[in-house]
């Protein structure tokens, strides 16, 4: 084990660890407006207390995923310091806007949504909602920016020392990649706002407590569910496809398992790529449609991995192919599912059907794994680039952290989120056994009172 | 135009000491001044929507450090990996044990956020401090600007540091000292009753640390580093620095012992700007001098970005800086009452 596989684990894992707090608060923060103005819209009290109830998840995510947030922003520095060196002039700036733009946005107003439902009325407090969600998606809008930039580089200037600087914002913020990949990721945060938000429901109504509450949360998650889980294939998860084929096609076929140039490629359903013998082992394949979804010709042809020069192959195949059949899998199930318990529920018999409750409810972790891979895919597909085609990630990392320093932090980041995911997991669990309703707004003591 | 933005980042670094400086000031002052209950709940809803935002200037800060100077952040957050790596795991305890520690109401869980809380916030002062310390007596760089400084080596000033030496745990002892005073100033503001009066013991006996440790500093710097001696030599304006340090602190003393609650704390807030101002003044142009030959060290012409990259970043910053004085000015307007409990 060297020091920069040590640098790269570290940060894949505080960066996994870290996401699955925002994606949630990403899309609850959408589906809090959307209760915040049912509530407006109908004077009816049962959908303030339903966007109390989120607010009070979403506080406890925020939270978490504030605290995990930090070391991302200081790891660019500490681990990856001679790409920080290089880059910093251009990506910098996003991460800079993101502080300036979305943090104070994001952190003053959602004290104001937790704490100043007194003090601000009904209009203001629906607007602070409105600001959170404005300010979470704002965050989502720089970091994709920034990572965009590194999968797809533009707007930048390389100096005579070899550093990187920044000479249009403009291109760098309308990046073509960065608009489909923010797209996708936003749908897919939403579509894990709406299957958690499902899932509680669900669990409330086979439970048999706050029943009204679980009605609402399940009509509303599925709904939202449904649209953005279609958005995210069509034509987030496309555009971001077309993306990939046009600017990192061997990214593409490593995805697909695509060792040799084809005309006609077939989308491969199932198999397991065999990096030694170049060849994919027991495909399950559909024939034409690979070449269709990528160039919109059935007989068109697709690059495969054997056109490119190894030492420009992603680093991890295997890996990067499972996770991209994972992400898309899934994402076919929540489709799959979502359209049924919508015609159900059309049906007017969702909440009668104990079979559906239960695939809804059992379907709330899928969404995290569904995002974590898809996130896997973007980075290993960058491999074995740190900015694409323009620094190797074995140039990134800091030359004076040594093996054990970075195994040492790294432990101590493992054992510090695991003591975080055992408070986390208990507090979302008190605040699901106490669950919505109840008409006092003060957060702290009244979750204090739940707990006595 | 790099001048302006080691201002305007110094600037941010000095904002986030200031407001993040009361919240672990609260932290300090935490146990010895709240000793019930319902006071605790006080002094944590007195910074429990703002720590948060308070916060995000050190992001910001390190952000704009990070695009503005990006030689000068890869160097030292790499070099000081392992005190940073320290001041994020703590960073993660001081904000778990705010928000965490009102969730449940149990004998076991309450004491022990409150010691995480207090403990955290010491820490972080004392390392924020020694922090400081260390860029200001400087780092012994490479020909490349890098270098790796161990935790302590003799705790001896010379051509291997520490990050720990007698200089830096100095500092180290007057960022707690300030911060607990700052803290208790703002304790003082917001609580009443018996928990005022504690704070009000706080501050005093801090403000006397504070005096000796201020006294100390502004004679040893100028001795350790002959830069920062010869810049105030060259530019005698300066000098207005360190002289509105301690014409705050006399303000301070003045106000409360006239029981003026937010000027004696405005005055405290105008130290801490001042002692930072006058400290970026010393260390101008550097960002990380060199231990030994001072000519390696990094400035803020040889690890600044192209000047097309800082001409745009003024572009946004300035409106984005305007907007977040906006909410800033509503949060401590509408979400912080005179006292904390009665609020919420």
């Amino acid at each position: 084990m060297n020091a920069l596989t040590v640098d790269r684990i570290q940060f894949a894992f505080t960066v996994t660890f870290h996401y699955l707090f925002p994606q949630l608060t990403i899309g609850l923060a959408l589906l809090i407006v959307v209760l915040k103005t049912l509530a407006l819209r109908t004077g009816n009290s049962h959908y303030n207390e339903a966007a109390r109830f989120w607010a009070r998840i979403f506080g406890i995510n925020f939270v978490v995923g504030v605290v995990t947030g930090i070391p991302m922003e200081f790891q660019f520095g500490t681990n990856w310091s001679a790409f920080s060196k290089a880059a910093g002039g251009v990506i910098g700036q996003p991460l800079a806007m993101e502080g300036v733009f979305s943090f104070f946005l994001e952190s003053t107003f959602l004290g104001a949504l937790l704490f100043g439902e007194r003090v601000l009325g009904p209009r203001l407090h629906w607007f602070s909602a409105f600001l959170v969600f404005l300010g979470s998606w704002i965050s989502g809008f720089f970091i994709v920016v920034t990572n965009a930039w590194m999968q797809h580089p533009v707007g930048y200037m390389q100096n005579t020392d070899g550093t990187f600087s920044l000479v249009s914002l403009t291109a760098l913020l309308t990046n073509q990649w960065f608009v489909w990949q923010y797209l996708h990721n936003m749908t897919a945060a939403v579509v894990t706002g709406s299957t958690v938000m499902a899932a509680l429901g669900a669990f409330y109504l086979l439970m048999r407590r706050f029943e009204d509450f679980g009605r609402t949360f399940v009509r509303l998650g599925v709904i939202t569910g449904l649209v953005a889980s279609a958005l995210m294939i069509f034509p987030t998860g496309d555009g971001q496809g077309r993306n990939v084929a046009n600017y990192q096609p061997v990214t593409l076929a490593a995805m697909e398992g695509l060792f040799e140039d084809k005309r006609g490629a077939p989308l491969v359903i199932i198999g397991q790529p065999n990096v030694e013998a170049r060849r994919l082992d027991n495909p399950i394949v559909v024939p034409d449609v690979l070449s269709f979804l990528t160039y919109r010709r059935w007989k068109a042809e697709v690059r495969g991995l054997a056109g490119f020069p190894e030492d420009r192959w992603p680093a991890n195949i295997p890996l990067l192919y499972y996770a991209y059949h994972i992400m898309v899998g899934l994402g076919s199930i929540f489709v799959a599912v979502y359209a049924l318990a919508g015609w159900i529920m059309y049906r007017r018999r969702l909440y009668q059907t104990p079979l559906l409750l239960w695939a809804l409810m059992l379907l709330a972790p899928f969404p995290y794994i569904a995002t974590t891979a898809g996130w896997m895919t973007a980075e290993l597909g960058r491999q074995p680039w740190l900015v694409y085609g323009l620094m190797r990630t074995a140039a990134g990392s800091s030359p004076q952290v040594s093996v054990g320093n970075g195994l040492f932090t790294l432990l101590g980041f493992m054992g510090m989120y695991s003591v975080l995911s055992v408070l986390f997991l208990l507090l979302i669990y008190l605040e699901v056994l106490r669950g919505p309703g109840g008409a006092d707004p003060q957060a702290p003591q009244a979750m204090a009172a739940a707990a006595d | 135009m790099t001048t302006l933005w080691f201002g305007i980042i110094a600037g941010m670094f000095a904002i986030y000491a200031v407001l993040d400086g009361f919240d672990m000031g609260v932290g300090i002052v935490y146990l010895p001044a709240a000793r019930t209950d319902a006071e605790r709940r006080t002094l944590l809803n007195s910074i429990g929507p703002v720590w948060d935002g308070n916060e995000v200037w050190l992001l910001a800060g390190g952000g704009t450090l990070f695009f503005a100077f990006p030689a000068a952040y890869a160097s030292g957050f790499s070099g000081f990996y392992l005190p940073l790596m320290m001041v994020l795991w703590l960073l993660i305890l001081r904000g778990t044990a705010v928000e965490f520690r009102n969730c449940i109401a149990n004998p076991v869980w309450t004491p022990f956020w409150d010691v995480v809380f207090a403990g955290a916030s010491a820490l972080l002062a004392l390392f924020f401090g020694a922090a400081l310390g260390n860029v200001l007596r400087g780092v012994p760089v490479d020909a490349n600007g890098n270098f790796f400084l161990p935790l302590w080596t003799n705790f001896r000033l010379g051509p291997e540091p520490g990050i720990l030496d007698w200089f830096t745990i100095t500092i180290g002892a007057a960022s707690v000292a300030t911060l607990a005073m700052h803290g208790a100033l703002w304790v003082t503001m917001k609580g009443d009753g018996s928990l005022q009066q504690r704070a009000r013991n706080i501050a005093s006996l801090s403000w006397l640390a504070v005096v000796v440790l201020s006294f100390i500093l502004l004679l040893i710097v100028p001795l350790i580093r002959p830069h920062f001696a010869q810049r105030y030599a060259d530019r005698s304006s300066g000098l207005i620095f360190p002289i509105l340090a301690f014409a705050s602190l006399v303000g301070i003393r003045i106000m409360t012992r006239t029981d003026r609650d937010a000027a004696a704390f405005l005055c405290s807030c105008a130290y801490i700007l001042a002692m930072l101002a006058a400290a970026a003044f010393g260390h101008y142009p550097y960002l990380l001098s060199a231990v030994s030959d001072r000519q390696a060290g990094l400035t803020i012409f040889n690890a600044s970005t192209s000047s097309s990259g800082l001409s745009i970043g003024l572009y946004w910053f300035i409106p984005g800086v305007m907007l977040a004085g906006t909410y800033f000015v509503f949060a401590y307007r509408h979400l912080l009452g005179r006292t904390g409990q009665a609020e919420y």
